[in-house]
């Protein structure tokens, strides 16, 4: 049967009007009628302008020029409208709670039929049906609050299948999901794609993960052109990855450090496709090479946690008997899954909430007396948004608000300002709005607003939530050379690459208990942890396996250590 | 979750009340308040004011869920009372036309009975709305608000923005509580003691970061709804919309009837909008 096209792209681009230049450059792409599709590319790629021009929120919602032409089914997106594009590309865009309208799934679900003036009875009966088909059946009545991020996800989904849509738009569907969680997004993503015969485009720059499961076709986006348009094994052969600053999957570089030549016959576009056979040697030898960190002394105990409990209304534990020591100058991550108790137990850190029992001790002394003004001197909390945390319009008065709050003179908070703006490399825009800044940069001024007070210990929110390969990197480098001026630094994260590459050391938090507190390449292997923290097993212990390596663990550590030296941490 | 992030604590307690439809009640509510609004006969008001106790009672709604709307629904009317009783001490005199004095106050000023019974019946007017508005709040689901007021002619559009509100008022609160002890970390002081310009100033340190994130948001559902077809037609459907049944008309025609009788009386019996004893 011949293939038949379903979106078109033809010499195709795209400038938005607010912009000085093109986001879109002479598109040609064509994908096919049940074909799966995975679009990457790093932040400002046009990515996301690309899905926009698929379901219509270009021109409809954003305008700009367009010149060349996209055809859906055969037909001119300019001659259609956003309401006759949304009865065949279905949109899950990438936060799920923020598109929940609905004030129950059921709700949200029955959204677009409401919209379409379908009867009452025949809606509910639709509903069901559609609910049934994403396990949703049950939490019909549920309301966005008591939902998890994953069912959230399937509500989304849903509320656009019910229209029986023909393509299938995901844009970042893992931003806001756990490990775990995001794993089975992929997979029911997948399960769809197989039931139905149903076109599916992926937007995500998370590579590793969405090839979980196979994909048709994956191109890569880079200044708004396409660079590759290839299936995954042959993608993940090529330069193309590294040099548009999209991570490679972690088994990748692992053959690549141990020297293997990556090929296309050995399948490596997916780890579960992957044939290392001859290779095996070489990663075994590599691996036994890497000489093992030398334990090196710990320094004196900035922070102890001893038995705190918590609970909101004295009934529901949130946090129990949690207890840990963190020492100076460590970096550690903290994990778990949503509602574990991670913000809570920073919200006790900083004294927004006060512990049931229990005691913190800062250098040893309790701190229960100290207000949150006092804590936010030892302890500073970033949150995850930096919109959550601007309010002035330049970064100099932001970053000396703090300062200017607690009733220090002017003549000394500058040369406080300028000190802390030039460890965060802003030194340059001590002038500048902070609305001419790129993310990574509000995210540096948020930063520097708080260690301008002078913590010695700083907890950050997600640091790299939504951030490509290259802004993750530039945020992570910049924490670890704060953490080497003797930071302390607690990071909340979902982020298992993170954990991997900057933290020695995490601690698990599930159902409010404190579940493990150990080395991240432990975690990250251990079955237990890592379904109740809701992770996923890392590539790396299936590479062990392949190679023929029993203690996985092991070979996670090497290649973290081996990594540190390369990079020279 | 934290129940004080809920707008209104909808109890889901099964009574007669609550099986009612969303339409049904508001229509209710609307005759029942324009019947006591009407009317200035306090025999009308309380007799009013005991049926929507009494509904109240049916309906079993806690005291404590409404004793906050309670205490300010008080506060708001007893100072209304003063500030009448301060500024015109004379309107029930020109009401009804009479002059009853009970004690001579300061000046000129006196307490007359009229003045009384204007005060007490507004007084009451303003009271037996309470339990009404209660009622309709607590009992109904609040996804079926929506559907009500587009019911009785409300444009769906603003009839579904009471729904999102709904939606996103605890996100938005929860965001404020955020970014409220972000900045008292940062040495905001929220407390009495800071002056009344630094509080204010202080609130804008808040009230920025919230207006900034809210506008992504909002954004995000615009573009939400607009993929999925929101407005499309020039009417929609509700998937939380309960059919009419026997209990609903009975409800709709007795507060029909009741709205009738306030008129009636107003119309046959008192010939105004006034009872008027002191004739």
């Amino acid at each position: 049967m011949e293939k038949q096209a379903i979106i078109e792209f033809k010499n195709f681009s795209f400038q938005y009007y607010s912009q000085s230049a093109p986001t879109l450059h002479d598109i040609n792409l064509t994908i096919y009628k049940g074909e799966k599709v995975l679009i990457v590319g790093p932040s400002g790629s046009g990515k996301s302008t690309l899905g926009h021009c698929i379901n219509g929120l270009i021109p409809f919602a954003y305008k700009g020029e367009i010149s060349g032409s996209l055809a859906i089914k055969g037909q001119d997106t300019r001659e259609k409208s956003i309401f006759e594009l949304s009865k065949i590309v279905g949109t899950v865009l990438q936060d799920s709670d923020g598109q929940f309208v609905g004030l129950t799934a059921g709700e949200d679900i029955a959204f677009a039929l409401e919209n379409d003036n379908v009867p009452h009875d025949a809606m509910q009966s639709r509903v069901k049906q559609v609910a049934e088909m994403v396990e949703m059946d049950q939490l019909l009545n549920s309301s966005p609050f008591e939902l998890s991020g994953g069912q959230k996800q399937r509500t989304s989904l849903a509320g656009v299948m019910i229209d029986n849509v023909e393509i299938l738009l995901f844009d970042e569907p893992l931003a806001n999901l756990d490990p775990a969680t995001g794993k089975t997004a992929i997979e029911i993503i997948d399960d769809i794609h197989k039931d139905s015969d149903k076109t599916v485009v992926i937007i995500e720059h998370r590579l590793e993960d969405v090839l979980h499961r196979e994909v048709s076709r994956v191109i890569v986006l880079n200044d708004g052109r396409i660079v590759a348009d290839m299936d995954a094994h042959e993608l993940v052969c090529s330069n193309i990855l590294t040099e548009t600053g999209i991570r490679e999957p972690l088994y990748i570089t692992a053959l690549k450090y141990a020297g293997v030549e990556v090929t296309c016959d050995m399948h490596p576009g997916y780890i579960e496709t992957l044939e290392i056979g001859s290779a095996k040697g070489t990663v075994k030898s590599w691996f036994k090479a890497i000489p093992p960190e030398t334990p090196h002394s710990e320094n004196p105990c900035v922070l102890q946690m001893e038995a705190v409990s918590f609970s909101y209304d004295g009934a529901r534990p949130i946090l129990q008997d949690i207890h840990f020591d963190l020492h100076e100058g460590e970096m550690i991550s903290l994990v778990g899954k949503n509602g574990a108790g991670k913000s809570t137990l920073s919200k006790l850190l900083c004294g927004f909430e006060k512990v049931d029992k229990g005691v913190i001790r800062y250098r040893g002394e309790d701190i229960k007396d100290k207000t949150i003004k006092e804590r936010a001197e030892i302890i500073g909390l970033v949150m995850q948004n930096p919109n959550q945390m601007i309010s002035k319009a330049l970064i100099y008065d932001e970053v000396a608000l703090g300062l200017r709050l607690r009733g220090v003179s002017e003549e000394e908070i500058k040369p406080r300002v300028e000190k802390v703006l030039k460890i965060c490399g802003l030194a340059p825009f001590i002038d500048w709005p902070i609305a001419a800044l790129s993310y990574g940069q509000k995210k540096r001024v948020t930063i520097a607003s708080i260690l301008v007070l002078d913590p010695k210990i700083l907890i950050l929110d997600e640091p790299t939530a939504g951030q490509d390969y290259r802004h993750y990197t530039d945020i992570m480098e910049f924490l670890v050379e704060l953490n080497r001026l003797g930071v302390t630094i607690i990071l909340i994260t979902h982020d298992m690459h993170l954990m991997l590459e900057y933290t020695p050391r995490a601690i698990v938090l599930s159902g409010g208990r404190m579940i493990a507190d150990t080395a991240a390449s432990f975690i990250l292997t251990n079955q237990e942890v890592i379904e109740k923290a809701n992770l996923k097993e890392t590539s790396l212990y299936h590479l062990a396996e392949l190679a023929g390596i029993p203690d996985g663990t092991h070979f996670v550590q090497g290649f973290i250590d081996y990594e540190r030296r390369l990079k020279n941490r | 979750m934290n129940t004080k992030m809920k707008l209104f604590s909808y109890n889901t307690v099964d009574t007669p009340i609550h099986q009612l439809s969303g339409l049904t009640k508001l229509i209710c509510f609307l005759f029942l308040s324009f019947a006591v609004m009407y009317s200035y006969d306090i025999r009308v008001i309380l007799l009013i004011m005991a049926f929507s106790v009494y509904i109240l009672r049916v309906s079993r709604v806690q005291y404590s869920q409404i004793r906050t709307m309670v205490l300010y629904v008080m506060v708001f009317v007893l100072t209304n009372l003063v500030i009448t009783f301060l500024f015109s001490p004379e309107m029930g005199v020109e009401l009804y036309g009479t002059r009853h004095v009970i004690t001579k106050l300061v000046g000129s000023i006196s307490l007359t009975w009229e003045q009384v019974l204007y005060q007490v019946t507004k007084f009451f007017k303003y009271i037996s709305v309470i339990p009404l508005g209660m009622i309709f709040l607590l009992t109904t689901n609040p996804s079926e608000f929506a559907s009500s007021l587009n019911g009785i002619r409300v444009n769906y559009k603003a009839a579904f923005a009471v729904s999102l509100t709904l939606r996103y008022f605890p996100d938005i609160q929860r965001e404020y509580h955020d970014i409220s002890q972000a900045q008292q970390a940062r040495g905001l002081d929220l407390s009495h003691k800071a002056k009344f310009m630094d509080r204010f100033k202080n609130a804008l340190l808040i009230i920025i970061p919230l207006i900034f994130s809210s506008l992504d948001r909002i954004e995000l559902i615009s573009n939400a709804m607009d993929l999925r077809g929101f407005g499309k037609s020039k009417t929609r459907t509700w998937y939380t919309c309960k059919a009419l049944n026997r209990a609903d008309y009975v409800a709709l025609i007795l507060s029909a009837l009741i709205f009738a009788g306030s008129l009636a009386v107003s119309a046959f019996i008192n010939h105004s909008r006034f009872y008027n004893p002191f004739l």
